[in-house]
């Protein structure tokens, strides 16, 4: 059999289609069993719950991150793409008057920072932010 | 860990009764994420700040859980309403059981 | 006529595969510090440069988050380690009986003197560098074991002694009895160094503005320093910076404190003359 160079294409995005199927849902799954930690399975919705991060972060070691998140009580936020997900915790007391806030995080390589917040009437929103993470130019 | 460990907090002196004032804290600390490797190729073991707490006049502002994620020197920038005048209450908890506590004291008018 | 950049260089491959419109030249932005610190983040190059017309502080080739660090002084994580050495300028140390603040006082006595640094030293007959001159203070005056060259006290102390004169301009002599180790420092600029055959002036002269894979290089200036990075979270001194550098050209680096870096550390401070003074700065 003859393989042209069209076939061999072929053949490898569709390898790569399914590298990318085969990986994405393990480690999103990290992330969503810890959502699902939080929501016990209760549906998620949008709202007006927002997270701020640069589009691309210098360096991934220190990312500014900041969570707004206006009539929550908690907020989770996430990192799938970190080894571990989990990145911090934020409740807000009664003396809090804008649930809102903001803090630096480590991401290991590109990927979303995921916040999913618990309102006042116990339901749950959530929101994400795409961070592309660059590396240094010579490693130093 | 308890050595070189200094916070630093960001209030307002004054304010006005009511008033949303934003707070600034930074502590500097490690966060050794116990996911890095020494030179002999061992796990260095987890030492991190895993929670701060911010009160005032002992009602509580923010209550933060930290992962290893958190960045070294953890940093976090909130607001606070003012009621009164009073103490604000910075509490730091170090995976290695010592507390760091500072406080500042602001007046509303 | 001053030589245009030159774009010709193996560095413009990873320009044509990294860089987008969000990277370009140094950008606009202008560095008020703590909303009062004016600095001086562009300008005219000095006479003895003789390839760039015009000077920029590192801080205009990061990006806004970056920058940001920068503009508040509790928001610059460095300026933990500038308290650390605030408590440690007042605190008595060796057998005199000595701390820093028994001879110089308020460490804003020491205002202007970052700028003029690395310095001939008349009655030593060399140029120093300031840390040089904190360890000749411990050592002479106050009878105390010199620190380290790129240690964490020393970087702190001399992010200290720079904070209080941010916002002055740069301005390092290298006339008269400097000139020999300025010319050394130049000399050593332009060498190539390493596997890689790289001098500093090939990626900090020739390809400022450009990408090397993800990171987008600055002129390689030190008015910033001691720098804190955002990739290792702890002040990094000029000489350990000259040390990774070299290094990466993947060349024996010389030591920091040797011959080598003094005179380098001098000639490239000279070609920020005019920058204002920032360290402790916050670059990536």
């Amino acid at each position: 059999m003859q393989l042209t160079r069209r076939d061999l294409l072929i053949m490898g995005s569709v390898g790569m289609a399914t590298a990318a199927l085969g990986v994405t849902p393990a480690l999103a799954s990290l992330t969503d069993d810890e959502i699902a930690k939080i929501t016990g399975g209760a549906e998620v919705g949008a709202g007006d719950l927002s997270v701020t991060a640069p589009e691309i972060a210098e360096n991934g070691n220190t990312v500014p991150i900041e969570i707004s998140a206006p009539g929550a009580t908690m907020v989770a936020v996430f990192a799938d793409g970190n080894p571990t997900p989990n990145v911090v915790t934020f409740k807000f007391g009664p003396l809090n008057p804008t649930h809102a806030a903001s803090t630096r995080i480590r991401l290991a390589k590109t990927q979303n920072v995921v916040a999913i917040a618990q309102m006042e009437d116990g339901s749950f929103q959530k929101a994400s932010a795409n961070v592309k993470v660059t590396i240094g130019g010579c490693g130093g | 860990m308890a050595s070189g460990v200094k916070p630093r907090v960001k209030v307002p002196k004054t304010a006005a009764a009511g008033d949303s004032i934003t707070i600034k804290t930074l502590i500097s600390h490690k966060m050794e994420s116990g996911q890095r490797k020494d030179g002999d190729g061992n796990l260095i073991p987890r030492s991190i700040i895993n929670r701060f707490t911010a009160d005032f006049n002992g009602e509580n502002v923010i209550d933060v859980t930290l992962e290893p994620a958190i960045s070294t020197n953890p940093y976090f920038q909130f607001d606070a309403t003012v009621p009164e005048s009073g103490e604000f209450k910075f509490t730091w908890y170090d995976d290695d059981g010592d507390v760091y506590e500072t406080a500042k004291q602001i007046s509303v008018s | 006529m001053k030589r245009a950049k030159t774009y010709a260089s193996i560095l413009t491959v990873a320009v044509a595969m990294g860089a987008t419109s969000v990277w370009a030249d140094a950008d606009e932005d202008q560095l008020v510090v703590n909303g009062e610190i004016e600095m001086i983040t562009e300008a005219a190059a000095a006479e003895h440069l003789e390839y760039v017309d015009t000077v920029y502080s590192g801080w205009r080739f990061r990006s806004d988050e970056t920058q940001a660090f920068q503009m508040d002084d509790f928001d610059n994580p460095a300026m933990i380690f500038v308290e650390k050495a605030q408590e440690v300028w007042d605190t008595v140390d060796g057998s005199e009986g000595k701390a820093c603040a028994s001879c110089h006082e308020d460490v804003e006595s020491l205002k202007g003197v970052r700028a003029v640094y690395p310095k001939w030293n008349e009655s030593a007959g060399e140029v120093r560098t300031l840390e040089m001159q904190v360890n000749d203070c411990r050592e002479n005056q106050m009878g105390a074991k010199p620190w380290k060259y790129t240690g964490g006290d020393m970087a702190n102390m001399v992010a200290l002694i720079s904070s209080v004169s941010r916002g002055l301009p740069i301005s390092v002599a290298i006339d008269g009895p400097a000139q020999e180790t300025w010319e050394k420092g130049k000399e050593i600029y332009y060498t190539r160094y390493g596997q890689l055959e790289l001098s500093c002036a090939n990626c900090h002269e020739d390809n400022y503005g450009n990408m090397i894979r993800a990171d987008h290089l600055s002129q390689g200036q030190i008015n910033g320093f001691p720098t804190y990075r955002l990739k290792n979270t702890k002040l990094n001194s000029v000489h350990a910076r000259f040390k990774g550098c070299v290094r990466d050209t993947r060349a024996q680096t010389f030591s920091p404190g040797s011959d080598e870096f003094i005179a380098l550390e001098l000639y490239v401070a000279s070609r920020g003359n005019g920058l204002s003074v920032e360290g402790p700065s916050v670059r990536n």
